[in-house]
């Protein structure tokens, strides 16, 4: 639930409404199909189709049909799908898509039953733990094949990220954004303000910000998952990444020593947060950046969405971010940071996936390519594309500097939620644990911490 | 019963005209139902018996069954996902969030027994007397009730944002470092959404109690004043003892809303962080991305046992009323 769009849900409710309407007829129609039996299926769209001739080259196929399920939902990320599937029937001997878009958390919500029951042939994802979770219990399909096809044109981040445990390709990376510390260019200059590199600096910074006046760190963490960020870096700065994967995924334990000492480096900057940060909404943080009442904001690095809305361009020149200061630690040679990458997936159980499997995998090479990639960040400018080949000159400042940061880092991690299991990050598990323990951040964290441990230990294995 | 029947059968058959007839018949049971008579009762006991069984037990029961288990709605359902009694274990052992959210449901149910009803029946009580402006006032109140409590939720949202919401920058307190977090202070954010529900549940109660009230005899209320009863009197001492078939459902009502609470409290954070409600707890458990199907059924086990307090009061008084 990192993520611009699913955080939108709430605000853009109606919307939403409207998507989950559209999923309904989708759904509706799709089982009128399914009455008529899945063997006719493919031959009657095809009969429709009229031309859409199938032919085979390797393991692509030109023509005939495929379908998608997509959770993008919001309306850039929407018309940006659209432009992809568009641009692949022209460019793939005319392959009709049916393009089946479901609420963003609706999506998330029912993955299981959607991966289980007849989803379409291919569908979004975030690549991670939530990848490798569904490649274990079989429901994704491999595409080593696509995979070696258009590798060249990934750096090995991203060729990790996509890997399953069983060592096989599951996904294609098509965008990723870093979470960084944003700031207002002219209000930094202003006050004089420079980009501080220790973490002492930061808190002194902290200080001076708050003499002059302003809400030193912007802090938003009604829905729960934005805390999420903080508590990510911090341990990725003071017990590096091997530590940090471990504890996400169980293998440490949450009342480790190690965890504590995050939850005291944090206790020292939650002074400087926003008021009544739990009963903001990241928006309504990012609201305080751009109003000028807050210096800086550890978000993704979608917080320019809300720099776009206020529809000024000159706002958005002035948006810049810096990364997170070191800690004084061995780990901040890793420069290690979240930036949670979005991917493309076959499915299983898809009844159509047999005959449409070489289109499949075609739309699979197609979302591989940097110009595809570029196409959708034209329309969804928040996420940045993967692909080596991709046409970075007409990219503004912020995203090529976002480019930067991210190929500086020796260690990525996926964001909290997607990095660990989604019943322990939930609203049920971590969101709760972190808000009990930023509403007395001062307090001693044992008790919390055997919490969160004993919360962990109750899970069944995965 | 059968010796009975027996016994009873022949001594009416032997007064009837065509008893040679009947005697034949002796050794099959004695009914007064005809071959339609039957099919129709069949018909009419088995079409919404097995529409009950189907649609109300079997997923009742599916769900007692499924928290014994630890099932992840992933793959079929083995004999390794029976875990016993685990689930309910750690539910009142050492899941935190079980006896905050049974707390809150029991908070809601004494905030919406003692505040919102009473003022519900209240608002009820003064509209009745016909004063000036009475359809003005009822359409005023009951307006909120006409909206999902998703759209209550969502603009109550608005009106409790600390920075940009309205009450605090009524109350001046926007712009102070100390500034009243309505919804996200679990202190005090349960009363916030508690106020908001209120909104919508007093014009409701007011609605029903209207109509109540509007049918009560005027001749009682004519009588208790020649008595010389003061309208409190005649209120607590008269009206309210007629009323008691709406009362009885006003207090079902209230019960219900204050069990089946889930959506103001989810559309302002999904139900963490001090607004834990047990039909949050199933949801987060078991509908959401966690999928813990088998736990969240178990949480789904104790809210039916506590759902079937109310409404077994409600139905052995219906039970005695009929009978």
């Amino acid at each position: 639930m990192g993520d611009s769009r699913e955080a939108k849900r709430v605000r853009n409710l109606l919307a939403a409404k409207d998507a989950a309407l559209n999923l309904n007829l989708d759904l509706s129609r799709r089982d009128v199909l399914k009455i008529a039996g899945y063997g006719s299926l493919a031959a009657f769209i095809a009969a429709c189709g009229g031309n859409n001739a199938t032919t085979t080259t390797g393991i692509t196929a030109k023509g005939g049909t495929m379908s998608l399920g997509s959770y993008n939902t919001d309306p850039n990320s929407k018309k940006g799908t659209q432009a992809i599937v568009d641009a692949f029937t022209a460019a793939n001997g005319g392959t009709k898509v049916k393009l089946n878009t479901v609420d963003h958390g609706t999506f998330q919500n029912q993955i299981s039953s959607y991966l289980q029951g007849t989803p379409e042939d291919a569908f979004t994802w975030f690549s991670g733990h939530r990848m490798r979770f569904f490649a274990d219990k079989g429901l994704a399909t491999p595409i080593d094949d696509v995979w070696d096809a258009v590798k060249s044109n990934y750096t090995a981040g991203f060729e990790a990220s996509i890997k399953g445990n069983d060592g096989k390709a599951y996904a294609i990376p098509t965008d990723y954004y870093p979470w960084a510390v944003f700031y207002r260019k002219d209000v930094w200059s202003q006050h004089g303000y420079t980009v501080p590199t220790s973490w002492d600096a930061f808190k002194a910074l902290c200080v001076k910000m708050k003499a002059d006046g302003l809400i030193p760190i912007a802090f938003a963490d009604k829905d729960g998952w934005p805390a999420q960020g903080t508590f990510d870096i911090l341990n990725l700065r003071l017990n590096g990444y091997d530590f940090h994967t471990e504890l996400l995924t169980g293998k440490q334990k949450w009342t480790d020593q190690r965890v504590t000492n995050v939850y005291k480096k944090w206790s020292e900057i939650t002074p400087y947060y926003s008021p009544a940060f739990a009963g903001l909404t990241w928006e309504q943080g990012a609201d305080q950046l751009l109003r000028k009442q807050a210096g800086m904001y550890l978000l993704g690095l979608f917080v320019s969405d809300e720099f776009k809305a206020s529809g000024s361009a000159a706002d958005l020149e002035q948006l810049d971010f810096f990364a997170f200061p070191d800690m004084g630690t061995q780990y901040d040679a890793e420069k290690a940071l979240d930036a949670p990458i979005d991917v493309y997936m076959l499915t299983k159980k898809s009844p159509t996936l047999q005959t449409d499997l070489g289109q499949a995998k075609a739309f699979m090479e197609f979302v591989a390519k940097g110009s595809t990639q570029v196409l959708y960040w034209q329309n969804a400018p928040g996420s940045i594309p993967t692909a080596n080949d991709a046409d970075t000159s007409t990219y503004p400042a912020l995203t090529k500097k976002a480019v930067q940061i991210v190929s500086q880092a020796k260690k990525i991690t996926q964001y909290f939620d997607r990095d660990s299991r989604p019943d322990y990050s939930g609203p049920n598990g971590m969101q709760g644990f972190l808000l009990k323990f930023l509403s007395n951040p001062k307090q001693d964290t044992t008790s919390l911490q055997g919490q969160m441990q004993a919360f962990w230990d109750s899970l069944p294995p995965e | 019963m059968a010796n009975t029947t027996a016994r009873v059968a022949p001594a009416r058959t032997q007064k009837a005209p065509e008893a040679g007839a009947l005697v034949n018949r002796r050794k099959r049971r004695y009914t007064l139902l005809t071959r339609h008579d039957k099919i129709l009762i069949a018909l009419m006991v088995g079409i919404p018996l097995t529409l009950d069984v189907l649609l109300v037990w079997g997923p009742t029961l599916a769900s007692v069954g499924l928290s014994f288990t630890n099932w992840q709605n992933i793959g079929p359902i083995t004999g390794k996902n029976f875990v016993g009694f685990k689930n309910y274990q750690f539910m009142f052992s050492g899941y935190t969030l079980f006896w905050p959210a049974f707390t809150h449901n029991l908070i809601w149910l004494a905030w919406l027994t003692l505040i919102a009803t009473p003022l519900g029946m209240f608002l009820a009580v003064l509209l009745d007397r016909e004063m000036r402006g009475t359809r003005f006032y009822q359409s005023v109140f009951f307006l909120p009730v006409v909206l999902s409590l998703v759209v209550v939720g969502f603009i109550w949202d608005l009106q409790f944002a600390p920075t940009d919401g309205f009450i605090n920058n009524a109350l001046g307190t926007a712009k102070s470092s100390n500034l009243i977090d309505w919804l996200g202070n679990p202190r005090i954010n349960l009363f916030s959404i508690l106020i908001a529900t209120s909104w919508r549940h007093i014009g409701y109660i007011m609605i029903l109690y209207l109509a109540g009230l509007k049918s009560v005899d005027p001749s009682l209320r004519e009588a208790a004043r020649v008595d010389g009863a003061t309208e409190v009197q005649t209120f607590f001492g008269v009206v309210f003892p007629v009323m008691a078939p709406i009362n009885v459902i006003i207090v079902v009502i209230t019960a219900i809303e204050a069990l089946r609470a889930f959506d103001i409290a989810f559309i302002t954070n999904q139900g963490k962080n001090g607004l834990e409600l047990l039909s949050i707890l199933i949801y987060n458990n078991s509908i959401s991305e966690a999928s813990l199907v088998g736990f969240g059924s178990a949480i789904a086990v104790i809210l039916l046992l506590i759902s079937l307090v109310p409404i077994v009061a409600f139905l052995s008084r219906v039970m005695r009323t009929l009978a």
